[in-house]
């Protein structure tokens, strides 16, 4: 076991699965000497070369299509976007192309890339570094969505993406890159995709969120365990495909549900795991997610923003009033 | 290209004046960006200020400017307020933008100023659409699109100077060339001769200078605006300059070679000028108090965003949209 960063651990991820496959490599912006915003490609350059660690010219949309194209002719890249904000210049590509090519063409074709793409407040980074449009790819067909949420999930579930034949749209948390938790380097298993992990064991109540969400999730579930209330909290880790088996299991024994995520509520992903749970359950649902805003700058504007432990201990306590 | 500027030693003061102001800008947006007063990301645009005063000396009031994110410095010379871009780095109230937006999206609608701009080359094709309305109100504005050199590998450049072509739009394409992008030196991932041949290859006319140079800028934006304005359709000046300092302010610039930055001040446009006031009429002394008013000039913006009041939270919820607008904490709706 060796303690590190949600950056080194994706890191740590992506340096194996490069060693063990030769077909896996990455392209973006500032991947060599930068080694990524936050040090997750760093000296990757020097240990496999600048043919698996490419670095691009600022051009999005073909970081993508070239992903595409390289997915479809054997190999497994990784496109590196920096932020989820800058990969809406290439939605088209994610979207039209890689999503949809087995398909179209009639199961010839298969698209084994990653699409890594950070969401998240990271702090007076405004309007258009800060977004989570997570659920956005989750309505797309042929997407699979991954948000990991801690240093050893950053590991494995990258692990997972890497092998998996479908295009994957991996949203690292920005908030996330320095926290720090215990890897097992001696397991080089993946975290298979579509897995949730409980948090926290409760009776009273389930609180579903992922990523930076579920740190907030946990400290609301302290308070209230203070309070005698013993709330359930699942991370749900994968969007797309979803763990539903979990989610039930969990809200079939607490019997109420509570989604949470830093995106705007408006369309969010809570309102979909919060409808299944209700048609399947009938058991009180509700949700909380960021107003319908763009993310502004200032401190008080942006914690404004935020859905913070108190806001999450008061709607529990209104739903189980 | 020569400049009518030799002639005027007041309105090169007054320009060195604007250059000063944005240089002192930017060390001060550094400075307290470090010390936690400024979060998020600074771009300073220390090095570079010869281009934007150079040329938005030439523009009008009315004529409309987009930037990128190293907007500081354009935003100053196209005359938004320091104290106001200052307060707004601060986030607090008075900002351009109430801080909303912070340093990358510094705007000032009342100057032309449409918006500096997190998005890389997205300032290009907002150019085309201004000056399309331009075209469709029939004013004679003119549009300025700054943008670096590593944005011009991005689609929105080539799709910009083939329809403000096609259209013959009245845009002028300032690439800003430093030669590097973030940590990356823009010659190796870009094919070609680059900017200017990518413009010409449009039949977007396009002129190499040296940005550093205040006289150059100056005499070459003075023709190429005066022709634009009178129907020559886009043009492009690629100005070349050098970033002095990191990427943004937290960068310590370490993929430089040894010795780079330092042997670029020799040509750095503060120096030059001033060079060329000395021995034009300014005395050293005048020179100095004129730095030492600026300096204090903005001391004082820092300090008065220092004592401004935060925003109230609520006005979080306020200007998203008028049609489906979320509703305002703690009022009725
Ligand atoms: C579409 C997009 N891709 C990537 C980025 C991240 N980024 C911000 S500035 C920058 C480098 C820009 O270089 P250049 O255009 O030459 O301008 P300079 O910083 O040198 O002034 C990059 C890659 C971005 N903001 N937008």
């Amino acid at each position: 076991m060796s303690e590190m960063t949600y950056a080194q651990a994706a890191r740590l991820g992506l340096q194996e699965e490069m060693r063990r496959d030769p077909t896996v490599w990455a392209l973006g912006e500032d991947l060599g000497y930068e080694g990524g915003m936050a040090g997750q490609y760093s000296d990757l350059q020097a240990e496999f070369g600048d043919n698996r660690i490419v670095d691009t010219p600022i051009s999005e949309s073909t970081i993508m299509g070239a992903a595409v194209g390289a997915a479809l002719a054997g190999t497994r890249p990784i496109a590196e976007l920096r932020f989820s904000d800058f990969a809406m210049c290439a939605v088209d590509e994610l979207v039209n192309q890689a999503a949809k090519a087995r398909y179209m063409f009639g199961g010839q074709a298969r698209v084994p890339m990653v699409a890594r793409m950070p969401i998240g407040i990271r702090g007076g980074i405004a309007a258009q570094h800060s977004q989570s449009p997570e659920a956005w790819y989750t309505h797309v067909p042929g997407l699979v969505v991954v948000t990991p949420g801690t240093p050893a999930e950053n590991r494995g579930l990258l692990k997972a993406a890497i092998r998996c034949d479908d295009p994957v749209v991996y949203m690292e948390h920005k908030g996330l890159w320095g926290m720090t938790g215990e890897v097992d380097e001696s397991d080089q298993s993946e975290i298979p995709l579509g897995t949730a992990r409980t948090v926290r064991d409760g009776r009273d109540i389930t609180i579903v969120s992922w990523a930076a969400q579920v740190g907030v999730a946990s400290e609301a579930a302290e308070v209230l365990a203070g309070e005698g209330v013993v709330a359930e909290v699942v991370d749900l880790r994968t969007l797309w495909p979803w763990d539903r088996e979990t989610v039930m299991a969990s809200v079939a024994k607490t019997g109420k549900l509570l989604v949470v995520h830093e995106a705007v509520r408006v369309g969010g992903f809570g309102g979909e795991v919060a409808a299944e749970v209700a048609e399947e359950l009938g058991v009180p649902v509700a949700r909380l997610g960021g107003e319908r805003i763009p993310i502004p700058f200032s401190i008080p504007l942006e914690e404004a923003y935020k859905i913070k432990a108190d806001r999450i201990v008061a709607r529990v306590k209104e739903m189980l009033a | 290209m020569t400049s009518n500027l030799a002639n005027e030693p007041a309105r090169v003061a007054a320009m060195f004046r604007k250059m000063l102001v944005i240089r002192a800008f930017e060390e001060a947006a550094g400075e307290n960006f470090f010390v936690g007063h400024v979060r998020g990301s600074v771009h300073q645009y220390i090095g570079e200020e010869s281009i934007a005063v150079g040329i938005c000396e030439n523009l009008r009031d009315d004529d409309y400017l987009t930037s990128n994110h190293r907007g500081h410095g354009h935003s100053i010379a196209k005359g938004a307020d320091p104290r106001a871009m200052m307060l707004e780095l601060f986030g607090k109230v008075g900002g351009t933008s109430d801080g909303k937006g912070g340093s990358m999206h510094i705007a000032d609608f009342s100057v032309g100023m449409l918006g500096a701009n997190g998005v890389i080359a997205d300032g290009c094709t907002i150019s085309v659409g201004a000056a399309q309305a331009v075209k469709l109100l029939g004013q004679d504005r003119i549009v300025v699109n700054f943008i670096g050199d590593g944005g011009i590998n991005r689609g929105p450049f080539m799709e910009a100077l083939n329809w403000a072509k096609v259209y013959e739009l009245p845009v002028l394409f300032v690439c800003e060339n430093n030669q590097i992008a973030a940590t990356t030196t823009t010659r190796l991932v870009t094919a070609g001769e680059g900017i200017a041949k990518r413009a010409e290859s449009f039949d977007v006319p396009a002129v190499t200078i040296d940005g550093n140079d205040l006289f150059t800028v100056d005499g070459t934006a003075a023709r190429v605006i005066s022709e634009i304005r009178n129907g020559s359709g886009p043009q492009l000046i690629q100005a070349m300059t050098y970033r002095l300092r990191g990427h943004f302010a937290h960068d310590d610039a370490g993929y430089r070679e040894a010795g780079e930055a330092e042997a670029a001040l020799a040509h750095e446009p503060i120096r030059r000028t001033e060079a060329w006031l000395l021995e034009n009429g300014l005395s050293q002394d005048e020179l100095d108090g004129m730095r030492d008013e600026v300096t204090a000039e903005i001391a004082g913006y820092v300090e008065d965003a220092k004592q401004a009041d935060w925003p109230d939270p609520s006005l979080a919820f306020t200007d998203v949209q008028d049609v489906g607008a979320p509703a305002i904490p703690g009022v009725a709706s």
